[in-house]
């Protein structure tokens, strides 16, 4: 795959994400052949494109992490993006629909990193250990592609369909807490709609930080200290 | 009618054959039949053998609500002979086509009598909680039930497990306790206390104001399963299940292998 398609690719994914624009999937008539390995170097030029503009990377973020998403999109692996400074929204603040083109909303919990991680090899309980901190986090996922329909190596492309985050309190890391354990609810409009626990998000929140670290280990990347990662979707929806 | 349905159900449960729907061979069965049904069913169970040890409250969640088209829940009555001992064991002549269910059971200290009763009075009645398996079974073939056939035939009751732990009611707010489901030591379910009806302690305080229509109320020492905060996962022989609640600890129970 040429250098130019993944930079085609990615142009094209970040006007629709900047016009609001929903597009039909890249895997359609752009690139039918696109592979895992190859969607995310077309993430790595969207990204760039980002840093380009001058914004900055709060964090990657993990996405199909539960067992249902996994086994619906048929893959054994959950997906990485990267939520950007001006995705983040202020607590309590309202958010333009305009800005949006089909949102949905999960419920996460996010990790601030007192360490940088680096990986092969790393275990969930260093994860916890490096962890400085613990953040509810709402995140509003938008797919640039029509009706959400995409293949993995689509939404990989496409950021994994990250839009918008919220973060709520932060509350210091405490050797006890039982990530596992935390239950997690969505209320709309004073509802509850859905709700979960922690181990919704392969059986441990950290379990799916550690598969990150080691994934990102694969292109000699790390965890860097102060970034804030979402752990993937609590919720099923009720 | 109800006397003979009522039969019907005591010898699929002692006898272990499942029946058909009630409203199939029963045109035009109603909650308010089942209910009474319910009664006249338990009151075949010998009462030398057993006594009731509290209640069950089903049908808290939206899914199940939406599946059986209603909007409130239901409930039926828990017998001594239906406690299985944390890290016990089911025999498999004690279920027909048995479900595991996790929920937070509330054991009671004073009575409590609808109606207007809430959940604020619910945590004041209460002496502890305690992290709970229920098994529910169906004597309806299939568990092919629509709500007045669930409701006659106790609310599908099967079994319980309460776990070890006792917990204050004050020092855990039961709407965010979170709770992980293990079969065989894989998560099949997940979820929160605020999926029954947004706060278990509203499901029991329904419960109270529910059964004064009938004149009855919840007891001192009886255990109240709240309801259910993940779907309800097939057990098959062999099985073990553990369930895990945020505070309130865990409880286990294994089938017999045959």
């Amino acid at each position: 795959m040429t250098t130019t398609l993944q930079k085609d690719l990615a142009s094209h994914l970040l006007a629709c994400e900047e016009n609001v624009q929903d597009t039909v999937k890249v895997t359609k008539e752009m690139a039918p052949d696109l592979t895992i390995e190859e969607a995310y170097l077309v993430q790595e030029q969207l990204v760039q494109m980002k840093l380009d503009k001058g914004l900055t990377i709060v964090g990657p973020k993990m996405g199909l992490t539960s067992k249902a998403k996994l086994t619906q999109m048929n893959v054994d692996e959950p997906i990485y993006g990267y939520v950007f400074s001006n995705m983040v929204h202020d607590n309590k603040s309202e958010v333009s629909m305009k800005e949006l083109i089909h949102p949905k909303v999960e419920a996460e919990i996010a990790f601030e990193l007192g360490e940088d991680i680096e990986g092969p090899g790393v275990p969930a309980a260093d994860v916890m250990r490096a962890t400085a901190a613990f953040i509810p986090a709402v995140e509003i996922i938008d797919s640039r592609y029509k009706n959400f329909e995409f293949t993995l190596p689509d939404v990989i492309a496409d950021n994994a369909s990250s839009s918008k985050v919220v973060f709520g309190e932060r509350v210091p890391n405490q050797q006890d807490l039982e990530l596992d354990l935390l239950g997690a609810t969505i209320t709309i409009n004073d509802e509850v709609k859905a709700g979960g626990a922690g181990a919704a998000v392969l059986g441990h929140p950290a379990n799916a930080i550690a598969m990150l670290v080691n994934m990102l280990a694969k292109k000699g990347e790390k965890l860097k200290k102060g970034q804030i990662i979402l752990s993937g979707q609590l919720l099923k929806p009720s | 009618m109800h006397a003979q349905i009522a039969k019907d159900l005591h010898q699929a449960a002692t006898s272990r054959v499942s029946i058909p729907p009630l409203t199939a061979t029963h045109e035009g069965l109603t909650v308010e039949d089942a209910y009474q049904i319910q009664t006249e069913f338990l009151q075949l169970k010998d009462s030398k053998e057993t006594r009731q040890t509290g209640r069950k409250i089903g049908l808290t969640s939206k899914p199940m609500q939406q599946l059986l088209g209603v909007n409130e829940p239901d409930y039926g009555v828990l017998f001594s002979d239906m406690l299985i001992q944390n890290d016990g064991v089911v025999e498999t002549n004690q279920t027909m086509q048995p479900k595991v269910e996790a929920e937070i059971a509330f054991v009671l200290k004073r009575n409590l009598q609808g109606p207007n009763v809430t959940a604020a009075d619910v945590i004041e009645a209460t002496d502890y909680l305690v992290p709970s398996i229920e098994i529910v079974d169906s004597r309806i073939k299939d568990w092919k039930i629509t709500l007045p056939d669930t409701i006659a035939d106790n609310a599908s009751s099967g079994l319980y497990v309460l776990g070890n732990k006792v917990t204050a009611p004050r020092d855990v707010d039961a709407k965010s306790v979170g709770m992980v489901l293990y079969k065989n030591g894989e998560i099949v379910g997940t979820g929160v206390g605020a999926l029954a009806m947004g706060d278990p302690a509203t499901c029991v305080a329904w419960l109270a104001n529910k059964l004064s229509e009938y004149g009855e109320e919840l007891k001192a020492g009886e255990t109240i399963l709240s309801g259910a905060l993940s779907a309800a996962v097939e057990a098959a022989p062999g099985d073990h299940f553990t369930a895990k609640l945020a505070h309130l600890g865990e409880v286990n129970v294994r089938f017999a292998k045959s």
